[in-house]
C-alpha cells in the first residue's frame, strides 16, 4: 500500500538533530577560504612548473608560502570531508553501510590534509 | 535519529512505498540542473584529486628518487590528461562555489540570473583553465 504520509510528518515534533547549521557553516567557511588558497595553489603550480627539487624546496622554504601550504591542508581536508559526507549522506543508505562510509571519509580526507601538512613542513624546514 | 528513521521506515524494516513527484527524468535539461550535478561531481574528483597533490608535495619533501617518478609519472600523456581533467574540475568547483554564495545571500534566483550564472560556471571554468595552461605550456617550451 502506498504511503501518503511523509516521513516529515513522522518526523515531527520528535525536536531537531541539534546540529547541522554548524555543517552548512564550516563548509562555507572552508570553501571561502579554498577560494584564497587554490589562487595560492595555481600561482605555487605555475611558478613550480619543470622546477627542480631543490627550488621546489626554495619556494617552500619561504614563510607565507608555507603557512599557506599549511592553511590549505587544514581547510582542503575539512571541505573535503564535509562535502563527502553529503554526498555519501545522500546515495547510500542502511546504517552500517553509511557508517562504515562515512568513518573511511573522515580517515581519507585527514590523511590527505596530514599528507600536505607533513610535506609542507618537511619542505620548509628543508631536511 | 533512530527513532526518527524508524518512525519513517514504519514497524517492518523495508521502507514504505510512497508516491513519488517527477523526477529528473521528466524534464528537459536546463544549465542549471547540469551545473548543479557537476558541481557535486566535480567535487568528488576533486577529493580523490587531491591525492595527486599530496603525492607530488610528499615526493618533493622525501627524495630526488620519488620526486623524479611522480613527476614522470604526472607527465606521460595520461597523467597530463589527468592533471588537466583535475585541474578543470578543481575551477569548476571553485567557480560553483563563487554562485552559491551568490546565491546564499538570496540573490541571483531569477530565471535570467539562474541561466547566466550556470552558464558563466561552465564557460568561465574552461577559460581559467585554459589560461592557466597556456601559462603552463609557455613556461614549459622555455625550460626544453
Amino acid at each position: 500500500m502506498t504511503a501518503l504520509r511523509t516521513p516529515l510528518k513522522m518526523v515531527r515534533g520528535l525536536g531537531s538533530a541539534k546540529s547541522g547549521t554548524d555543517h552548512f557553516v564550516l563548509q562555507r567557511v572552508t570553501g571561502a577560504a579554498n577560494m584564497v588558497l587554490t589562487a595560492f595553489l595555481v600561482y605555487a603550480a605555475l611558478h613550480l612548473v619543470g622546477a627542480s627539487r631543490a627550488e621546489v624546496k626554495e619556494f617552500f622554504s619561504q614563510p607565507w608560502a608555507a603557512i599557506l601550504g599549511i592553511l590549505f591542508a587544514l581547510s582542503a581536508s575539512i571541505h573535503m570531508r564535509t562535502g563527502m559526507q553529503v554526498i555519501i549522506e545522500d546515495y547510500v543508505h542502511g546504517g552500517g553501510k553509511v557508517l562504515i562510509l562515512l568513518l573511511l571519509n573522515t580517515f581519507f580526507s585527514l590523511s590527505v590534509g596530514a599528507a600536505i601538512f607533513l610535506a609542507v613542513i618537511k619542505l620548509f624546514i628543508g631536511v | 535519529m533512530a527513532n526518527a528513521k524508524q518512525n519513517a521506515a514504519g514497524p517492518g524494516s523495508r521502507p514504505m512505498a510512497r508516491p513519488l513527484s517527477p523526477h529528473l527524468s521528466i524534464f528537459r535539461p536546463y544549465a542549471n540542473m547540469t551545473m548543479s550535478i557537476l558541481h557535486r561531481m566535480t567535487g568528488a574528483a576533486n577529493y580523490f584529486g587531491s591525492v595527486l597533490l599530496a603525492a607530488w608535495l610528499l615526493a618533493a619533501a622525501t627524495s630526488d628518487a620519488w620526486f623524479n617518478t611522480v613527476n614522470g609519472l604526472l607527465a606521460t600523456p595520461i597523467g597530463l590528461i589527468v592533471l588537466f581533467g583535475f585541474s578543470w574540475s578543481v575551477m569548476h568547483h571553485l567557480l560553483g562555489g563563487v554562485r552559491h554564495f551568490i546565491w546564499d545571500t538570496i540573490h541571483g534566483f531569477g530565471k535570467g540570473s539562474v541561466k547566466l550564472l550556470s552558464w558563466l560556471s561552465i564557460i568561465l571554468s574552461l577559460a581559467i583553465t585554459a589560461a592557466i595552461w597556456m601559462i603552463a605550456v609557455s613556461y614549459w617550451g622555455k625550460l626544453i
